[in-house]
């Protein structure tokens, strides 16, 4: 009976072991004739290449290791950026597929069909070389509210510039954990004595007080700066001044966005509708407020439905902003995997370090999601 | 008559509120739709922002006017419950129909009326609609990348031939609809694969496929006379030998002057492209994936715990990493993990690393369908002593797939959306074909053309595939 068990695990093992010692023992031949040496080192490296568009300070003469620093960055931006927006589309969207109102159920529900049936790739292209392009010359760009400017080269928006950043950095993190410690009492006090307090606007009035109190004692200071026009030479403009954001980055965004708002729509949609109609009616006949009962009952039960799901589709946006190697935004694949690998040649370590990393986000968000679903799921009696 | 009160209209006057509540909310729409389609502003001599909102505010009234509940009219009562239940509502109702009145007008100038539909040249474009003779001249390109212009008809008879042979499952005979698995599962690709080698690519027919073809034959027939209980052994060993006798005792020499024969021109991969590509890349996969994910999610399940952790990490490997890393590995990485005198096929490979990155999702999907199945299914299978395999194909499988279509399918979809991402190991399908078109000097500034026309195709064959699998749900949604 045990070798019944035993002769499958084997084999397989056996197989593995077999495939991963053919390709290893490959490698180390081709490397060894083609003269290269397998290693790490070359991280420290002076790497001798720009990147356009980095959050911080780089040139050619930093190492190869800051060089992923800054792919991996202007990932991270854009996914969180990506992220931001798919969500409060899809939130609108799903919560509209829902509408008792034919117009509005309709419209949202071609939007969903439309932009989830079209290869996001496409998509990409669509906005960066389609419609972005149709944009304005930077001299002839329409001031928007008079200070935005959307041209070809970017969008130019006022940038605000502090003194002492960090103080008011510290009083929103002040107000923050002031906000958990007020949370925790606000339950306590349900469990123990059943009155409620009024938790949502004790913490927006923190988030407002305690910043708005850095500036006036703690010194903090803002200034806006806003972009004006240059000339470079003859025919080219440019704007000085303010926050560039590239055309790459805004294409990116609002395809990722546009795309992932439909699936994370259809998971709001299919969270609501999993609240049955009885815990509804239930929650009235005892005597809650509507407010009450959509905070209460109907978010709670709904959120269990709906995040889940939604963190995959987080997960899917962040993989998917790869595709930015596409069209040229400097993201972790075009800065570490392209231009990086094809100066050094060193396919293996490079092609493992960006899997790896893509391997460490999933795997920290979804044992993360794991714990939450742990937490937040029904306990049975 | 009673009293008008606009402020709540009620039933009593019912037709007073309902003839000035629908010329209002008819002017508001004839407003707009003068603006938008004539360029004609009747409300100029009022001020700019005023004539700007003057539609909304007379559409609004109107709606408030006519929103009267129970009113016994059929008609009326259908528009109130649908677009009209609230002052939110019928708010965001008027805003839609505004949008769309203003949006026909240009969409439709661009698409139709100021489009350019004949010409093959750059010159044939001079309106400020789109350019779709630019479509036309490049629709060969899209459709068959860089494929010799004489040899398309061997794509096209491939696709319409295997189309065919994929359709038998709907007039097969109940006699026959008990083999339809094993058709599908194992014979349907095998005359794809052939297809696709012999006659879309133009391969030298080696004979090995004659000699295995034989072998099957002359097993089946012996396989009659074996007793059952040894069918399972015979099955794994007899065929392999007589082929291996065939190729390698009796007919070697034969088998080295006969694979020299070349019946196509040898098209090699890298000038396939387009639609056709797309096609190609997304059936292979689709057909490799499945049974690789069914694995995985057995073995993930498993109780042997090596089986089970190796699924596990081979799972959550594939699914933690972006689909273009894995092109990029396939590319560049693994070149360097073969020997050096073996040389795989960039098509070849490219399909294997999108199997096996899309195995892992539907691995996942169908693990969700096997823990969905209650545990007394399992039991019961055991008690009537089936064993692991005849528990799962008679038992545990039919029912859980049939759970997981949807899961499926959104895999799939996923899969043929995927499909564009291989213009990173240089394979040109119909987006790639875009780009490359939309650099020819001879044709720039008509990116925009060509991706609405891809997005469009796109579209048809998602939308097709999403429908197609919801049908199946449905056929196959049986009462637990």
């Amino acid at each position: 009976m045990n070798f019944k068990k035993i002769l499958p695990q084997l084999l397989t093992l056996v197989v593995v072991v077999l495939v991963f010692g053919f390709f290893s023992y490959n490698a180390q031949v081709n490397m060894e004739n083609r003269g290269i040496t397998f290693g790490y080192g070359f991280l420290s490296q002076e790497s001798s290449f720009d990147v356009q568009f980095s959050l911080i300070e780089y040139d050619g003469s930093h190492s190869y290791f800051r060089a992923y620093l800054v792919g991996l960055l202007n990932t991270i931006l854009v996914s969180v950026i990506g992220i931001i927006f798919a969500t409060i589309i899809g939130v609108v969207v799903g919560i509209a597929r829902l509408s008792s109102n034919y117009l509005i159920e309709r419209t949202a529900a071609i939007y969903v069909e439309f932009f989830r049936n079209i290869p996001l790739l496409l998509q990409i292209f669509f906005w960066y070389f389609a419609a972005l392009r149709a944009l304005p010359l930077p001299e002839k760009a329409e001031p928007m509210f008079g200070v935005f400017f959307l041209t070809i080269k970017g969008f130019f928006v006022p940038a605000f510039v502090w003194n002492n950043l960090d103080i008011f950095v510290y009083s929103v993190i002040a107000a923050i954990i002031a906000i958990v410690f007020v949370r925790i009492y606000a339950k306590k006090k349900q469990e123990n004595q059943g009155i409620q307090t009024p938790v949502l606007s004790i913490s927006i009035g923190f988030l407002i007080i305690l910043p708005l109190l850095s500036f006036f004692l703690g010194g903090v200071d803002a200034t806006v700066e806003i972009p004006v026009i240059k000339q470079l030479s003859q025919t080219s403009f440019t704007y000085e001044g303010g926050l560039k954001l590239p055309p790459e980055l805004i294409s990116l965004a609002l395809a990722l966005s546009l795309y992932t708002a439909t699936f994370i729509a259809e998971c709001v949609r299919a969270g609501v509708q999993g609240v049955s109609k009885g815990q509804k009616e239930a929650a009235a006949s005892i005597g809650l407020t509507p407010n009450q009962v959509l905070k209460l009952v109907v978010m709670p039960q709904a959120l269990r439905i709906i995040i889940p799901p939604t963190t995959n589709q987080y997960l899917n946006l962040t993989k998917n902003s790869s595709l930015a190697a596409a069209i040229a935004y400097p993201d972790l694949v075009l800065v570490f995997a392209g231009t990086a690998l094809m100066q050094t040649g060193r396919a293996i370590e490079i092609v493992s370090i960006t899997m790896l990393t893509y391997l460490t986000l999933s795997i920290t968000i979804s044992i993360f999601m794991n714990w939450y679903n742990k937490k937040i799921a029904i306990k049975e009696k | 008559m009673n009293k008008l009160n606009f402020l709540s209209p009620d039933k009593n006057n019912l037709y007073a509120y309902l003839y000035s509540g629908i010329s209002l909310f008819s002017l508001s729409i004839l407003l707009v739709f003068l603006n938008s389609f004539f360029s004609l502003d009747l409300t100029s001599f009022l001020p700019r922002t005023i004539s700007y909102f003057l539609p909304l505010i007379l559409g609004f009234i109107g709606l408030h006017l006519i929103r009267i509940e129970y009113s016994g009219i059929k008609f009326l009562d259908i528009i109130n419950k649908n677009i009209n239940t609230n002052k939110f509502n019928a708010l965001l109702s008027l805003l839609i129909i505004f949008a769309v009145i203003k949006l026909l007008p240009p969409l439709l100038s661009w698409f139709i009326i100021d489009a350019n539909f004949a010409g093959d040249s750059k010159d044939a474009c001079s309106g400020s609609g789109a350019c779709w003779a630019y479509i036309k001249t490049w629709f060969n390109r899209f459709m068959y990348g860089m494929y010799p212009n004489a040899e398309q008809w061997r794509i096209n008879l491939s696709f319409i031939a295997l189309a065919f042979l994929g359709g038998v499952g709907f007039f097969a005979t109940e006699k026959f609809k008990k083999y339809l698995t094993l058709y599908y599962v194992v014979i349907y690709p095998i005359i794809a694969f052939l297809f696709i080698f012999f006659f879309i690519s133009g391969g030298p027919i080696f004979f090995d496929f004659s000699y295995g073809i034989i072998a099957a034959v002359i097993s089946i027939i012996i396989g009659f006379f074996i007793p059952s209980k040894f069918k399972m052994y015979y099955f794994l060993i007899i065929p392999i030998t007589i082929y291996i006798l065939l190729k390698y005792v009796f007919f070697y020499e034969e088998l080295i002057e006969l694979g020299k024969i070349q019946a196509f021109e040898w098209v090699e991969t890298g000038a396939w492209g387009g639609l056709s590509l797309t096609f190609i890349v997304s059936f292979f996969c689709l057909i490799f994936c499945f049974p690789v994910g069914l694995f995985l999610s057995l073995g993930r399940r498993s109780d042997l715990p090596i089986i089970k952790y190796i699924s596990i990490g081979f799972i959550e490997f594939w699914r933690g990493v972006p689909l273009i890393t894995v092109l990029f590995m396939s590319s560049v990485m693994f070149p360097m993990f073969l020997p050096e005198d073996m040389f795989i096929d960039k098509l070849v490979r490219v399909i294997i690393a999108i199997s096996l990155f899309e195995a892992a999702y539907v691995a996942e999907v169908i693990r969700g369908g096997l823990q969905a199945l209650p545990r007394g299914q399992y039991d019961a299978a055991k008690s009537l002593g089936m064993g692991y395999w005849k528990m799962h194909i008679f038992v545990i499988l039919p029912q859980a797939l049939k759970l997981v279509i949807p899961g499926i399918a959104n895999t799939f979809l996923a899969l043929v959306k995927d499909t564009p991402l291989i213009f990173v190991v240089g394979l040109l399908e119909i987006v790639g074909m875009l780009n490359l078109a939309k650099t020819n000097p001879e044709w720039l500034g008509f990116a925009m053309e060509g991706y609405v026309f891809a997005s469009i195709v796109f579209f048809i064959i998602c939308y097709a595939m999403s429908k197609y699998s919801y049908n199946l749900e449905q056929k196959y949604k049986t009462e637990r």
